[in-house]
């Protein structure tokens, strides 16, 4: 049986990991990703999202590094994200290690450029990141970009169709409205894309404990689950959510690790 | 040491970083006269990595117009250990249907079709194996160990016999691990699949390792002369 999925995310500002302390702009250096990537492959995270938010190119470049440091020490499947709006940039992460890489603000300015990297690349390293806002006026789920700061006035479910024909393999779906708050995940959100497209969802934004992975995994029909800040706090640990999961008869991938 | 070989498609590092944790030097070879010249040149060329990332048309063509199709052919024919990742599994089988239809190097009678709308596809993430059948290649693999699958197509083998290891998804058995002879196929990605993914890495690494000692010398082919070897890092 597939297992849903716990994915650890962390942000990379040139070349080191940052947290988010309260919202948005306060962040503090968190220190060493591969030694963080390391801890968190051991404590049995099912795979590792990166996303790079360095501004500039050099900022760029070292996260790169960071990328193939990365990618050579652990063996689990490693995303990349952030700033990818062209072929070459989806080509450079992933000739730098990246199993998959993820474009958000880029596939909605150019679409075609999913329909490229899958074409290029195989659809099963093609992830749309979807930032979804409730808009009262619209009456629906919007797609935010830049980071959540413009809205687009486009339907999330319409956009989630879209990006699935043209060749994503799976789509990271985060609940603007709850990321941060630690509040859990839009169950409705989550549950809407995920009945609506026949490529995997990971939900993100909201987790703040074990209860809202199991909610997210159940209720939201989501494949897999994306967490930061709950895991950066060690509010909770990966082992403690699996375990939980485990209890309450979601199938997760379970090993020794785990059980010690 | 073990030859990649490079279908010009995917990233090979996080499959040579697979081998290297296992202690096993990798060598990656993008022409049948860079692999002909290699096996002449060394003596510790045991096995040979069939990678796969990308479409079977086009991983097909890349063999035949690289020369690594004599290599692959020459392999099966002489029992040279071979593995083939995830796509590269898929080309052992007789026939793909993606995107049409692609005759393939058929080591394992069998079709390879896309997975029923009733499950999402691709078939991603860590997925629980059945052993059915002991090998070499899984000593150490339990039951219930997981692997890590990413594919959207599964082959649908003809011969029950050549299935060592098979996974479930939905209604739909998908064949993990295949074997005929010294030829191997893993459906999921051993590289990405944790400890147990290493396990079976290793298992390939020592089946190449004893075929060599026995049949290494006379396996080889002659010298091709001249030519550098390529390699990535």
């Amino acid at each position: 049986m597939l297992t849903k999925r716990i994915i650890p995310c962390f942000d990379v500002l040139d070349g080191r990991v940052v947290k988010h302390v309260g919202f948005l702009e306060n962040r503090r250096d968190a220190g060493d990703p591969i030694e963080l990537a390391e801890e968190y492959s051991r404590e049995g995270a099912d795979e590792l999202v990166l996303l790079d938010i360095s501004a500039s190119e050099e900022g760029r470049l070292a996260t790169h590094r960071v990328v193939s440091e990365v990618a050579n020490r652990i063996n689990i499947p490693l995303t990349v994200g952030g700033g990818v709006s062209t072929v070459d940039d989806v080509r450079a992460l992933l000739l730098a290690g990246a199993d998959k890489v993820s474009m958000n603000t880029g596939a909605v300015r150019n679409p075609q450029l999913i329909k490229e990297a899958a074409h290029r690349f195989g659809e099963q390293c093609v992830v749309v990141a979807i930032d979804a806002n409730l808009n009262q006026h619209m009456g629906k789920y919007e797609v935010m970009i830049q980071g959540g700061k413009v809205g687009t006035g486009m339907d999330v479910i319409t956009w989630a169709k879209r990006v699935a024909e043209l060749g994503a393999g799976e789509i990271l779906l985060t609940s603007f409205r709850q990321d941060g708050t630690r509040n859990g995940y839009d169950l409705i959100l989550t549950r809407l894309v995920s009945e609506a497209v026949n490529v995997p969802v990971i939900a993100s934004g909201g987790a703040g404990k074990k209860e809202h992975f199991w909610q997210v995994l159940t209720d939201g029909k989501a494949d897999a689950a994306l967490a930061a800040s709950v895991f950066h706090f060690a509010e909770t640990s990966i082992g403690q959510v699996k375990s939980y999961l485990r209890q309450k008869g979601v199938p997760v991938r379970w090993s020794a690790v785990n059980a010690g | 040491m073990i030859a990649v070989l490079d279908l010009g498609i995917g990233n090979l590092s996080s499959v040579r970083s697979g081998f290297a944790r296992v202690g096993e030097d990798t060598v990656v070879v993008d022409k049948g006269e860079v692999y002909t010249a290699l096996a002449a040149e060394r003596k510790d060329l045991t096995g040979i990595l069939l990678p796969g990332v990308g479409a079977f048309g086009d991983a097909m063509f890349q063999l035949r117009v690289s020369g690594l199709l004599g290599v692959v052919r020459q392999a099966i024919r002489e029992g040279r250990p071979l593995l083939g990742i995830c796509l590269g599994m898929q080309l052992l089988f007789s026939i793909s249907e993606e995107h049409g239809s692609n005759v393939g190097l058929g080591v394992f009678p069998g079709r390879v079709v896309r997975f029923p709308n009733s499950v999402k596809v691709p078939h991603m993430g860590w997925n629980d194996l059945t052993v059915v059948k002991d090998h070499p290649l899984l000593r150490g693999v339990r039951r219930g160990d997981y692997v890590y699958f990413v594919h959207s197509y599964y082959a649908v083998p003809q011969e029950p016999e050549h299935l060592l290891a098979a996974a479930q998804y939905g209604n739909t058995q998908v064949p993990a691990v295949m074997a005929k002879g010294s030829t191997f196929g893993v459906q999921f990605h051993p590289e990405k699949s944790g400890s147990v993914g290493g396990l079976i890495l290793a298992n390939f690494v020592e089946i190449c390792r004893a075929w060599y000692a026995a049949h290494g010398e006379e396996g080889r082919p002659d010298a091709g002369g001249g030519i550098s070897l390529v390699s990535r890092d």
